[in-house]
């Protein structure tokens, strides 16, 4: 076994509920997961060179050492560790890019197996890579996951890693392992690791009710933070999880609160009688921009997240709203409707310099930054409502959906996926979408109710 | 009892007057407000003046919502003679405080629907207050796509949401 490096960590207590008129109990919040330092160097490169949607990975059962009891799993780690395969077995087909075999028609290697693979096992299954890890319960009641992918081929290990991670917290290694496994085959950044705020709808279409929720990557630790008394939209995280912004109709108004999942307390952006809305982090967490209409004419504003005086960004009597900061914060696209209709422009982060990028056909709206500061993605107006992306110049324009009315682009961590919600026509009934860069791996992503205004958080800290 | 249906038989006519107008250049100004309005007498039965109910009765049920074009917010002539109603209700009971909701249709992005349900909201204010209806009285507030009435997803459907209501506070 790997040498563990055992670091105290500092926990957070979890502060008393604060009352207010629309917000449920606070959630917990995610506690710290400790990456544990290999104390070998890793070797290996990739010996498939097929396509990565043909590439058979196996992945059995997690071993234990011995079956010990956990709040994680009633059954014991014995049973935790089918289900860290079964997490990672779905995080990695749904994305549409491997195809995986879980646990459940695999034979559950031993614990002494997990570093020292019986090859023979895999290599008549037809399994070109093979994912193989454990799960240990400590003493102090934390788990210990560790994460092996090797290459059958070369019979050979491409990548190891292990976290520490609090009960409650289990799902996070599966992910972890699983972000492992597809940064190592793709080359790209890691996303399964983190969550998704949105608007849970319930209701008819002229009676709608909407709630604040979150949830993790693949929906699991699905919660409600709002308790749907009053209407709430467009939901954002900080950059650190520790806060969401997003609208609220509680005083009967349309504002902007920042609340504070720790504490489950929230305050108004700006203190102002005018109706605010369209509220984003700046990827620092520094500012906060947000829209405001005064006597019927909205602009964009911006003000710091520690308080002080609103910066008014934009100016004129058209609707200028929204907005999305590039990934070093320098600059912001954002949509107005000076030019007549819905079209996307970019500015500096102080509102200078403003220009129109979209000249693609169509109405471009929602404008959404890539995290890899490449691309740009919005709603496209031509008819139907349809994602598209394009560069930060305005070429390239490339429309990835068909529905009738696709809406609201929330790009993944790591800037390969993009989240969206699709209304149906006469019904109203939403639902959340995902469909990559290329647009032909397009999926549901199931919610227990229907759903509207996603936006996907970075990669957990 | 009386005086009300006195009060709408007035209204109505008015109602008919301003219908027949042709459709005017939005950059006209509101013609003066009416000026003959009967005091009003307390009644001992029927809805509480300034109620919901005692409102609609007063200017008519059509008279208390004006409808937008697509992506508009001007007040055209049809809007303003609804707006002449509802402004010689508020000369009427000068109490009176009410709040105009602005709404778009379904077929927008949601941010971009509430920054024109504020657009709307606020020009049918905009045309109140030039009627002489104090700016204090009136509270605006955008629904944006939030809550249609008519549910179809076609074109008579998002007429009828685009929309900008009035609605007494009581």
């Amino acid at each position: 076994m790997k040498k563990l490096i055992f670091a105290t960590l500092a926990f957070v207590a979890s502060p008393l509920a604060a009352q207010n008129q629309d917000l449920g109990e606070p959630v917990p919040e995610g506690q710290e997961v400790e990456t544990i330092e290999q104390e070998e160097g890793l070797s290996g490169s990739v010996s498939f060179e097929g396509n990565l949607d043909d590439l058979g990975i196996a992945i059995p059962a997690f071993a234990t050492d011995r079956n010990a009891a956990t709040p994680a799993n009633a059954s014991g780690t014995e049973a935790l560790g089918v289900e860290l395969a079964r997490v990672i077995t779905a995080d990695l087909r749904n994305n549409g890019l491997f195809k995986p075999t879980g646990p459940d028609s695999l034979p559950k290697p031993s614990f002494e197996n997990i570093t020292s693979p019986v090859w023979s096992t895999w290599g008549v299954r037809g399994a070109e890579m093979l994912v193989h890890g454990y799960v240990r319960a400590r003493s102090d009641n934390r788990l210990t996951v560790g994460c092996y992918l090797y290459d059958m081929a070369l019979q050979q290990r491409l990548v190891a890693e292990g976290w520490v991670v609090a009960p409650a917290d289990w799902r996070r290694a599966a992910h972890k392992c699983a972000d492992l496994v597809y940064s190592r085959l793709t080359g790209e950044s890691p996303f399964f690791d983190s969550r998704i705020a949105y608007i849970a709808e319930t209701g008819p279409k002229d009676n709608r009710t909407k709630r604040l929720a979150i949830m993790d990557s693949d929906g699991a630790n699905h919660r409600f933070i709002t308790t749907g008394r009053s209407t709430a939209l467009t939901p954002r995280y900080s950059p650190d999880y520790s806060k969401l912004v997003y609208l609220s109709y509680v005083d009967g108004n349309p504002r902007i609160y920042i609340y504070d999942i720790g504490s489950g307390r929230q305050q108004l952006v700006t203190q102002s009688d005018n109706p605010t809305f369209a509220p984003r982090f700046s990827p620092d967490g520094r500012w906060i921009l947000y829209s405001m209409a005064v006597s019927g004419n909205t602009d964009i504003y911006r003000v710091s997240t520690s308080g002080g005086q609103p910066q008014r960004l934009t100016d004129g009597a058209s609707v200028d709203v929204g907005g999305s900061y590039s990934p070093d914060g320098s600059q912001i696209v954002f949509e107005s409707d000076r030019s007549g209709a819905q079209q996307c422009y970019i500015m500096n982060a102080d509102g200078s310099n403003q220009r129109r990028i979209s000249f693609g056909g169509g109405r471009c709206a929602t404008p959404e930054w890539s995290p890899r500061g490449d691309q740009i993605a919005f709603t496209r107006i031509a008819g139907d409502f349809n994602i598209a992306v394009m560069s930060p110049s305005g070429g390239n324009v490339r429309t990835l959906t068909r529905g009738w009315q696709d809406e609201a682009p929330t790009w993944a961590p790591n800037g390969r996926i993009i989240q969206f919600f699709r209304t149906q026509r006469n019904t109203g009934d939403t639902s959340l979408w995902q469909v990559d860069l290329t647009g032909e791996n397009e999926r549901r992503l199931p919610t227990p109710v229907d759903a509207s205004d996603p936006a996907w958080g970075p990669i957990l800290p | 009892m009386n005086t009300r249906i006195a009060t709408t038989v007035m209204l109505t006519s008015a109602l008919a007057l301003a219908a027949c107008q042709k459709k005017a250049p939005e950059e006209i100004p509101p013609p003066p407000a009416e000026t003959t309005t009967p005091t009003p007498t307390p009644s001992s039965s029927g809805p509480a003046v300034g109620s919901m109910e005692h409102f609609m009765q007063a200017v008519g049920q059509a008279n208390t919502t004006v409808y937008f074009d697509t992506d508009r917010y001007n007040i055209d002539a049809e809007d303003s003679a609804k707006l002449q109603t509802q402004a010689q209700y508020f000369n009427q009971y000068p109490d009176v405080r009410f709040t105009i909701e602005g709404h778009a249709d379904e077929r927008g992005t949601r941010e971009y629907n509430l920054a024109l349900g504020e657009r709307r909201a606020n020009a049918a204010k905009n045309y109140l207050v030039s009627l002489g209806i104090p700016a204090s009285r009136i509270r605006t507030v955008s629904y944006g796509k939030e809550r249609p009435v008519a549910l179809g997803s076609n074109e008579a459907a998002w007429a009828q949401n685009r929309r900008a209501a009035t609605v007494t506070i009581d």
